[in-house]
């Protein structure tokens, strides 16, 4: 038997039953959207048509609709990447590191996290495709001999270990998405008449729910989540080796894994928040996402937007420290550059703006929430683009020096893949509960309002 | 399909489902299968299954992982197209790691998942024996074969009412 502390708050308000949590949750997969629900749809399917066209128009003229010049040749498209990336690595720590350490709090919002996960990394392997410029030859990345020889992919390759990184996050991220929702799928066959009980039905593989079945799946998922917790430690580590390993001042430097992993819980927490923010209110859903789990989310926030901190100035102290006139260099003009715009971007968004969740007022506010979400957000993209972009602008030989410019097929591109995000995510949260039931209800009695038999 | 002829017992509450089947289990009645709709811990335990061992599928697969994936590197870079790269070794081991460690997880965490589903029959088409439509919602169903069962009945619908369940159904698969 679970035993709660008191001084908790109920993560369940509103003296929910069994039966009200099936309701609150399959009402929306049940109803006929809303008209908010249309709306917010249309839009996403505009910006990813809008956005697709750039990508068309990217694959038929070339990366040269890229604002990219011959000293940049990495800008937006690998920004972009590693952006989406870290912001998917949130639904996997929501759902297996919290599970593995007990937090009984994810699971109100592991279900939309981890459908997050998945789609967040789809849009960093559309700029995979994207920045090949011949996608019809994306499969020459997975290990097969070439075509004229036996010449095979290289393993020592971080691009390698990326192919290899990505796809089995995002294989795993899947299996692990579709186990959770096995018996919620269940539970919407058994409410279901017509065509959308055998589809339901055939989604649920015959769950029943007996207690065999349940022992066994709770296993299955503990051992998800452990095999899941490095994974996706892994794959940031593997994402930031595509820099760490180069030679290039700037990019080598052995904090990089670690300091990237941060940053990805740190971003995707951030869009999490947002998603759930919006969710809670468009679904009436307050009662299961409440503040205290807000405030969880903010004090996460601010703790690895603290270890970033840490981390950007542990750079620049190892660069003065290695005594390498280069390395000095890049750091120095990182900060103080024709782009310290964006480091300053970078410090400001980052750094100090989750700061103010020290404050238990504004951790608790809505509102103070949202806005800094998405600052958050916004400094995790420059962050990226000040690693990437300052450390290339001024290479070695002044005379090609430069600075960098976006042109609409970058962000055409962009918005592509935020077309996509949404569109996706309007659609899981149209046909797929958003809110585990079952883990819901399995916390209800120990850690709602309505207590019985304690 | 035969006719079998199970007793449903229907429980409100997760407590009182675990008293019941251990009073149950100790008047000697066999439970065929109790359904809840989420995971209750502790149950499986009260109802005498053997601890779930998940561990060993995913090891085995994991372990077929990790030698595929050495297997692969180690063949195409050592033994058949050898590449000197950067001067290295042809075979430098700690660069193969992570390739090694990302297919033993894709294999452990595919193959335990379907030796999960193998085990307890699961796929797309098949049509399972619904005891009580609510096991999925709201209530704990306990069904009882009477097949398999020496006890009456009747004795066991009044059993069950005694120990707390809301309702006693029968029903014929």
């Amino acid at each position: 038997m679970s035993v709660v502390s008191p001084i908790r708050e109920h993560l369940v308000t509103g003296g929910k039953t069994y039966h009200d949590v099936t309701e609150d949750i399959c009402r929306h997969v049940e109803a006929k959207p809303t008209k908010e629900w249309k709306i917010a749809f249309a839009i996403s399917v505009l910006v990813l048509l809008y956005g697709g066209g750039w990508v068309l128009w990217t694959w038929w003229e070339g990366l040269g609709v890229w604002g990219l010049n011959k000293t940049v040749g990495w800008a937006w498209d690998i920004t972009n990447f590693v952006w989406w990336v870290g912001i998917g690595h949130a639904g996997t720590l929501i759902s297996a590191i919290l599970l593995l350490f007990r937090q009984k709090w994810r699971t109100s919002i592991n279900r939309a996290a981890e459908a997050m996960t998945i789609f967040a990394v789809l849009c960093a392997a559309s700029f995979i495709l994207m920045h090949m410029g011949r996608p019809w030859l994306a499969y020459w990345a997975l290990p097969l001999p070439n075509t004229f020889g036996s010449l095979w992919v290289n393993f020592n390759s971080p691009l390698v270990w990326d192919v290899f990184a990505i796809s089995t996050y995002f294989s795993v991220s899947c299996l692990f998405w579709f186990i959770g929702l096995i018996p919620d799928l269940a539970t919407i066959r058994d409410r279901a008449t017509g065509v959308r009980k055998t589809i339901y039905g055939a989604l649920s593989l015959g769950w029943t729910g007996g207690a065999r079945t349940w022992a066994r799946y709770e296993d299955v998922s503990l051992i998800l989540a452990g095999l899941s917790t490095p994974l996706v430690l892994s794959v940031h580590t593997i994402v930031s080796f595509d820099f760490a390993t180069s030679v290039i001042p700037g990019w080598h430097t052995t904090i990089f894994p670690p300091y990237f992993v941060a940053g990805a819980i740190f971003s995707g927490f951030a869009m999490v928040q947002n998603l759930m923010l919006v969710t809670r209110v468009v679904y009436k859903l307050e009662d299961y996402i409440t503040l205290e789990h807000i405030s969880l989310m903010n004090k996460i926030i601010t703790l690895t937007g603290s270890i970033v901190g840490v981390a950007y100035i542990t750079e620049f102290f190892i660069a003065a420290y290695s005594g390498v006139e280069y390395e000095k260099y890049a750091f120095i003009n990182r900060a103080t550059g024709p782009l310290w715009w964006s480091y300053f971007g970078m410090m400001f968004c980052n750094v100090m703006s989750p700061q103010v969740f020290w404050f238990k007022k504004l951790r608790e506010n809505i509102v103070v929430s949202f806005v800094i979400a998405v600052v958050v957000n916004i400094g995790m993209w420059f962050e990226r683009f000040v690693i990437i972009v300052t450390s290339l602008h001024r290479d070695y030989l002044p005379s090609s020096w430069t600075y960098f410019t976006p042109r609409m097929g970058d962000i055409g591109d962009y918005l592509f893949s935020f077309g996509f995000f949404f569109t996706c995510f309007f659609l899981f949260s149209k046909f797929l509960p958003v809110i585990n039931m079952a883990e819901v209800k399995s916390v209800l009695k120990s850690s709602s309002e309505k207590k019985s038999n304690h | 399909m035969t006719d079998k002829k199970y007793i449903v017992g229907i429980f409100n509450d997760e407590d009182v489902v675990m008293d019941a089947v251990q009073k149950i289990r100790s008047k000697g009645i066999k439970i065929h299968e109790v359904f809840c709709p989420y995971p209750v811990h502790g149950l499986d335990h009260a109802l005498g299954y053997e601890r779930p061992r998940m561990g060993i599928p995913a090891f085995l697969f994991g372990i077929t992982g990790t030698c595929l994936a050495f297997l692969l590197t180690f063949w195409t870079l050592g033994v058949d197209w050898p590449m000197n790269i950067g001067g290295k070794n042809f075979f430098p081991f700690p660069t193969n790691i992570p390739i090694v460690f990302e297919l033993t997880v894709l294999l452990a965490a595919f193959g335990m998942s379907f030796t999960f589903f193998f085990m307890e029959g699961l796929g797309p088409s098949v049509k399972p024996i619904i005891f009580d439509i609510r096991s999925t919602d709201d209530k704990f169903a306990m069904a009882i074969d009477l097949n398999k069962n020496t006890v009456s009945d009747s004795e066991i619908t009044a059993f069950l009412s005694e120990i707390g369940a809301e309702e006693v159904n029968v029903k014929e698969v």
